[in-house]
């Protein structure tokens, strides 16, 4: 059984790509069960978010299974393959088990560090779980991913400060604030920008989104989106108001909102304090606001600077971390290729033999006078038992070869006897927490 | 003198905690804060020893002179500080605090430390309350100066948008500002209370409750600053940047009404030739 992943991401697809070929949760299931109906794919996982759509499967024959998976995506969502197929990678083996380990480690993330993703590949196992798609080979996995994981942002410093234009933000705004909870943001503009950023400010605990807008139909869905509050253009004033963090992106020519009237409208604040994020090109916001006591007004230059400045920090961190993902490759990969059924089978028959021969020296120390000939029926005795004793399930591991119970045989066999190779010291998840929700 | 050894000890403990703070701020390590913090809890054990025993040895309330005040003024500012550290999640705090104190315990250190008798003004029933009053309340304004020193940095650092080593290590400004405001309304009641009680004291001593005296005059002038700054925070809504300058100018003011006067000026509070 070899492992495969077949995906793309924020590096490989634009935008409009990765929507399309995105999973919506509720649909999530269908496609799960309707990935399992293909006869190559023997166990299969489904990721998907904003910045990655990725299958993962156990199967038996790589080749044909990830040309079966590219199919699937491009029938799924009725696009044709060739839109979408240089935006595609796979990857088999410890390559897919490598890549696995780094998404959920947010080593491939958009903003590496961010602790989003494990979430959401934990909920995307979860689900091949309740629709009974994952099996050994991923279930085994994706613990590994999340023991990885877990190590990664406990042995570095890579989640300590998260390096995205919208992390920056957030790490800027709880310089101010202390916390997010309970604050309130202002969207200006309903476009894909505010609405990003408005996502990772929720995300991070903001409680409250007003959304205002020239077109104020289009203020009003955004608002919905959030279970937020649409106020018109021109009441802008009430807004600023009230919030503490103000997001403007629109494409409005000249600032929307200047120093004098901030001014007056940090009075009627009682000086409490307010963040302005001007992600416009031009300006929404003048910059002299900037200077007014208590305002705190940071545009998408100066968010990307901080973010630069951040990644330099941390190429160590990143290092650091990808050794620690490699090493559980390889360890995982260990584990892997011990379960094939003729390694195995010679493995427990080493194990047997040991004992027998150890066994029966000690017979033959306590008999001194037996003559050579009782020796030899000795010896003979007791290959026949463990011949005997090992030929039933040696048959059955070799007929199972092609189905999936043959996994499943072999690693229980690996454990109940410790069989080297197996590592299972390495792989003891009784003590790791991840275990009880597994549902296996 | 079993004070002046414990009060030693305290002194040597605070130093090593400022060290341990200081290597904290530089390698950001969670257990050398811890460290730092447990180095300075037993020196202020030990500098409580010595209060103790001082007061056994002299048989009255040890703080009636400069030694004797700064000893007890510097035990406030970190008693003070541990009772901050344990509810708010400041742990930079002490790295600005304990250092303070140890300037404190260094001058102390300097200054004849013998107990003598006690002057006959400072034998009164409201004398102890006056000092514990005045000396608790310019604690906590030494906590408000500190998180207003690392309020205008960090607003420094915010507003000229540099995310770097120092704002990580400092608090995000709203708690600083949070501290600024807590530290004003228990330290202001306790100025408070200790011009009350000086002035009490001052009746019973020399037969009036006010007299204009330059140390007099001056925690008058401390109070209205610290009373301006409070109506300014309830009313208009100073806060922030204002709010930090000023706990920084009263806590100058209060340095001072403590030290400056006995220095330069000359009055009742002057009771020994140090």
């Amino acid at each position: 059984m070899e492992l495969i992943v077949v995906g793309l991401n924020h590096n490989t697809a634009p935008i409009h790509i990765r929507e399309c070929l995105a999973f919506p949760e509720n649909k999530m299931e269908d496609a799960l069960r309707k990935v399992h109906t293909i006869p190559s794919v023997k166990e299969n996982m489904i990721v998907s978010t904003c910045n990655r759509v990725e299958v993962y499967a156990a199967t038996r024959q790589t080749d044909k299974a990830i040309l079966d998976l590219k199919h699937f995506l491009s029938q799924y969502h009725g696009l044709p393959l060739k839109e979408f197929e240089k935006s595609l990678y796979s990857f088999m083996g410890e390559e897919a088990v490598k890549h696995i380990f780094r998404v959920a480690s947010s080593l491939d993330s958009m903003v590496k560090g961010e602790a989003q993703i494990l979430g959401q590949i934990k909920s995307a196992y979860e689900m091949a779980v309740e629709s009974k798609t994952s099996g050994l080979i991923l279930h085994r996995l994706l613990h590994r991913a999340f023991h990885v994981a877990k190590r990664v942002r406990t042995e570095t410093k890579i989640g300590d400060s998260a390096v995205s234009v919208s992390s920056v933000a957030v790490e800027v705004a709880e310089k101010i604030f202390g916390t997010l909870e309970k604050k309130t943001v202002l969207l200006i503009g309903a476009g894909e920008m505010c609405e990003l950023a408005a996502r990772h400010l929720v995300s991070r605990g903001v409680e409250k989104v007003l959304v205002t807008n020239r077109t104020y139909d289009r203020a009003v869905s955004l608002a919905q989106e959030f279970k937020g509050e649409a106020i018109p253009f021109d009441e802008m004033n009430q807004g600023l108001r009230k919030v503490d963090i103000v997001i403007s992106a629109t494409d409005s020519p000249q600032y929307l909102i200047w120093h004098d009237q901030m001014a007056k409208v940090i009075k009627d604040r009682k000086q409490k304090p307010i963040f302005f994020i001007d992600i416009a090109n031009p300006r929404d916001i003048e910059p002299r606001v900037g200077e007014i006591e208590n305002v705190y007004l940071y545009n998408i230059e100066n968010l990307k600077k901080v973010a630069d400045e951040n990644i330099k920090d941390r190429g160590k961190e990143a290092q650091k971390a990808e050794a620690i993902v490699q090493d559980e490759v390889i360890k995982f990969v260990n584990w892997y290729h011990s379960l094939e059924v003729t390694p195995t089978i010679v493995a427990l028959r080493n194990k047997f033999e040991e004992i027998r021969k150890k066994e029966l020296e000690k017979t033959l120390s306590l008999h001194p006078n037996l003559s050579d000939k009782e020796k030899k029926s000795l010896e003979a005795l007791t290959s026949a038992i463990i011949n005997k004793i090992l030929h039933t399930p040696s048959a059955l591991l070799k007929q199972s070869n092609e189905e999936a119970m043959a996994d499943l045989y072999l690693d229980t066999l690996r454990t109940l006897f410790q069989l080297p190779e197996a590592s299972p010291e390495s792989f003891d998840e009784t003590k790791e927490k991840e275990n009880g929700d597994a549902g296996i | 003198m079993m004070n002046i050894y414990f009060f030693k000890l305290a002194s040597f403990l605070y130093l090593f905690g400022s060290f341990a703070y200081l290597v904290y701020i530089i390698f950001l390590k969670e257990n050398l804060s811890k460290l730092a913090l447990t180095i300075v809890s037993i020196g202020f054990a030990s500098h409580t020893l010595a209060l103790i025993t001082r007061y056994a040895e002299a048989g009255h309330t040890p703080v009636t002179n400069l030694h004797e005040s700064l000893s007890f003024f510097a035990w406030m500012i970190i008693g003070v500080l541990l009772i901050v550290n344990s509810k708010y999640k400041v742990k930079i705090l002490g790295a600005f605090i304990t250092p303070i104190a140890l300037i404190l315990m260094l001058f102390a250190l300097a200054l004849p430390k013998e107990i003598l008798p006690l002057a006959p003004v400072l034998r009164s029933f409201w004398h102890p309350f006056h000092v514990v009053f005045a000396f608790l309340g310019n604690a906590i304004f030494a906590l408000a100066f500190c998180s207003g020193v690392m309020y205008l940095i960090q607003e420094n650092q915010l507003k000229s948008k540099k995310m770097g080593a120092i704002t990580k290590r400092l608090p995000p400004l709203k708690v600083l500002d949070d501290l600024n405001y807590q530290s004003l309304k228990f330290g202001f009641p306790l100025l408070t209370l200790g011009i009350i009680t000086g002035a009490v004291w001052a009746n019973y001593a020399w037969g009036r409750y006010w007299d204009w005296d330059p140390k007099e005059t001056w925690s008058l002038i401390t109070w209205l600053l610290y009373a301006a700054l409070l109506h300014q925070r309830l009313t208009v809504g100073w806060r922030g940047r204002k709010a930090a300058i000023m706990a920084i100018v009263g806590f100058l003011a209060v340095l001072f009404t403590f030290l400056g006067v006995n220095l330069v000026l000359s009055g009742l509070h002057a009771y020994s030739n140090w």
